[in-house]
């Protein structure tokens, strides 16, 4: 039975990228101690996340601990998906497109979400940023993009 | 008299018109920001890297270090006003500050944490003129094997001040040191964990990392618990505290501003033991510490003190080690690497302009705080009220637009969402961010000094120990790591969160 579901799951995830460095790391060239090569440090530090991960997945079998608490699952995808549509959609759509898309779905993530002042929101930052961002600083980014005809 | 010549090129170099104005901007910006709920320093500073990119070296980091002191001015204020601290080290500025701000005495209260604020820093600076050079001189002499020990131990000294398990801490240390490796290898230029993907052949962006666990994640951690955010008082009058208020003031910005400065050297603690430690000392030592919770303006000085000198005196190791000692000054390293300045000991002899000049400007860029302050206070009242779903898109849109800004590419965009939810998930289960940004800027040069002590070594590991200085440094982390499980010092330790969290 799992006592601390805190270290159970860090635990799995240091298993995980420890083995993975780990795995990764043998089609490298190990070298020696004197001369090490590309996978000497990294497999090292892989053994030791492992290591860690293993004793923390089994203190908390042995060690009770607090639970996991609430996670805020809706901010956690809200906030991670808009910045990612943001990045795919950035280029074909435009700045003018793709930053109203940013702000009204993070904006979503909050309890106090209403539509009237996200979208005016969204306006003006958007007009703020194509302004001081792409006509002032020159970031290369279109304020509308190709798949518009822009 | 050399202290003397080598402030006075300092001087020259910081009073430059166009370096003063990026203080006085960095300085603005970093308040500005530091008062928006649920922006600290290192957010903050990660935010605004990408803008001093585009400067010279020497007003860069300038810059830098005026968004940082702004940014934790900006803390204070929001500790006082809003009992909201805006990062660990105005924690306890709570406590007494917006007490103080409920009985209308948010004035005296501000102008405590300016004074103390001012006269620490101003200190301080003179300590890191003081000290840097001799200590740099010393740090001349290491060789790999040191510079080994030596991030070995400020990676320990993280982990210690970590918050929860330090079996999470440390694991967090290894993951942000294997995360660090990304990337072409410089020895044999072996692509590692690149999965063949071109971006990532020059690894993942510091920036990218920041931005990402303390933007993005602090962002997704407020948003699960949305308050309600009340500022005590709209309008703040009679600033200028009185006669008995300044007397009361005295003893404790002394004494913070001792305590700050000693711990702020340690590595791996920064400003936050040093306010801790300095608001206990003064509830145990003052002739007021019946009034303390209760609006005792000593509860104010002494930790805002402190917490200001701390945050000056850790750049003595970031500057004359090149070793970072917080997150925010593993920032600033990075910022120094991508302006092609290797931090460590020869920065003193080989660029003495930009040391001196960063020195003079910190003592300048207090001053401004000081100035800028007064007239503003009501635009940063104005700017705490701003409701906190109207604010988190916009951090999320200049993160987003900064991040891209660096090498214009939707890749670190995606990267930095990845980390934004890693750091959450890993927060959520106890593993703090910080240790982890440090480890990750860390880790290529560790395995550099790893690589270099080995070879000439030829490859006996025990030359750690051997070498005197690297063996103390080991030491001295060994004996940090045993303090926290030593029943009696974990908790103390323990207490000092608590009491933090109060």
């Amino acid at each position: 039975m799992i006592r601390n579901p805190k270290d159970f799951w860090t635990g799995l995830i240091y298993i995980f990228f420890g083995s993975s460095a780990i795995l990764i790391a043998r089609d490298y060239s190990m070298g020696t101690a004197v001369k090490m090569g590309p996978a000497y440090f990294p497999t090292i530090l892989g053994g030791l996340l492992l290591a860690i991960g293993v004793i923390s997945v089994i203190r908390s079998f042995v060690v009770p601990g607090p639970g996991l608490g609430a996670f805020a699952i809706k901010g956690l995808v809200l906030v991670t998906v808009s910045v990612v549509v943001f990045g795919s959609v950035v280029r074909g759509l435009g700045v003018a497109i793709a930053l109203p898309l940013l702000i009204i779905v993070s904006a979503y993530g909050s309890t106090r979400f209403r539509w009237r002042p996200t979208l005016l929101m969204a306006a003006g930052l958007t007009i703020f940023c194509v302004l001081v961002f792409v006509k002032g600083l020159g970031i290369p980014l279109r304020i509308i993009g190709p798949w518009l005809g822009g | 008299m050399e202290l003397l010549s080598h402030l006075a090129l300092g001087l020259q170099t910081a009073a430059s018109l166009a370096n003063l104005l990026y203080c006085l901007l960095g300085v603005f910006l970093g308040t500005a920001i530091g008062v928006l709920p649920g922006l600290g320093p290192t957010a903050t500073i990660a935010m605004l890297l990408p803008v001093t990119f585009v400067l010279p070296p020497v007003t860069a980091l300038i810059m830098l270090a005026g968004i940082y002191y702004g940014s934790q001015y900006g803390g204070s204020t929001t500790s006082i006003l809003v009992n909201l601290p805006g990062e660990a080290a105005s924690v306890v500025t709570t406590l007494d500050g917006y007490q103080m701000a409920k009985q209308g005495r948010a004035g005296p209260a501000l102008a405590a944490s300016a004074i103390g604020s001012f006269f620490a820093g101003t200190v301080a600076t003179f300590l890191i003129a003081a000290f840097g050079p001799p200590l740099a001189a010393a740090a001349l002499k290491f060789g790999p094997a040191e510079f080994f020990s030596l991030m070995v131990l400020g990676l320990v000294a993280s982990v210690v001040l970590a918050q929860g398990s330090l079996l999470h801490a440390i694991g967090m240390v290894v993951l942000g040191l294997l995360l660090g490796l990304i990337g072409t290898d410089v020895n044999s230029g072996t692509q590692r964990f690149t999965f063949g993907i071109y971006d990532l052949a020059d690894g993942i962006g510091f920036v990218t990392v920041a931005m990402g666990m303390f933007g993005l994640g602090e962002i997704i951690r407020n948003l699960q618990d949305e308050e309600e955010r009340s500022v005590v008082v709209t309008k703040i009058t009679g600033l200028w505290p009185k006669k008995e208020d300044f007397k009361r003031m005295v003893a404790p910005i002394l004494r913070g501003t001792v305590i700050g400065s000693a711990l702020g050297i340690l590595p791996g603690s920064g400003s936050i033991l040093g306010s801790f430690a300095a608001y206990s000392i003064e509830k145990k030592v003052s002739r007021n510490r019946a009034q303390f919770g209760k609006g005792a303006i000593e509860g104010v000085a002494a930790p805002e003190a402190a917490n200001n000198a701390g945050a000056q005196t850790s750049f003595i190791p970031l500057l004359t080690l090149g070793i970072p000692s917080n997150p925010v000054s593993a920032l600033m390293v990075g910022a120094m690497i991508v302006h092609g300045i290797q931090p460590g000991p020869s920065v003193i002899t080989e660029q003495p302009a930009l040391f001196w000049g960063m020195i003079v400007s910190m003592w300048i860029g207090n001053l401004f705080l000081v100035i800028l302050n007064y007239p503003l206070i009501g635009m940063w009242v104005r700017m705490i009220m701003i409701p906190y779903q109207f604010l988190y898109p916009g951090i999320l849109v200049f993160c987003t637009i900064g991040v891209f800004s660096l090498k214009n590419t939707e890749f670190d965009i995606y990267f930095m969402a990845l980390f934004g939810a890693l750091g959450y998930v890993l927060s959520k289960l106890g593993g703090e961010p910080a240790p982890m940004l440090l480890a990750f800027i860390l880790g290529p040069l560790m395995e550099e000094y790893l690589r270099r002590a080995m070879l000439l070594s030829r490859g006996n590991p025990w030359v750690f120990v051997q070498r005197p200085i690297s063996a103390t440094l080991l030491a001295l982390a060994a004996l940090a790591m045993c303090s926290v499980l030593i029943p009696v010092f974990s908790k103390t330790r323990k207490e000092a969160f608590v009491e933090g969290a109060a």
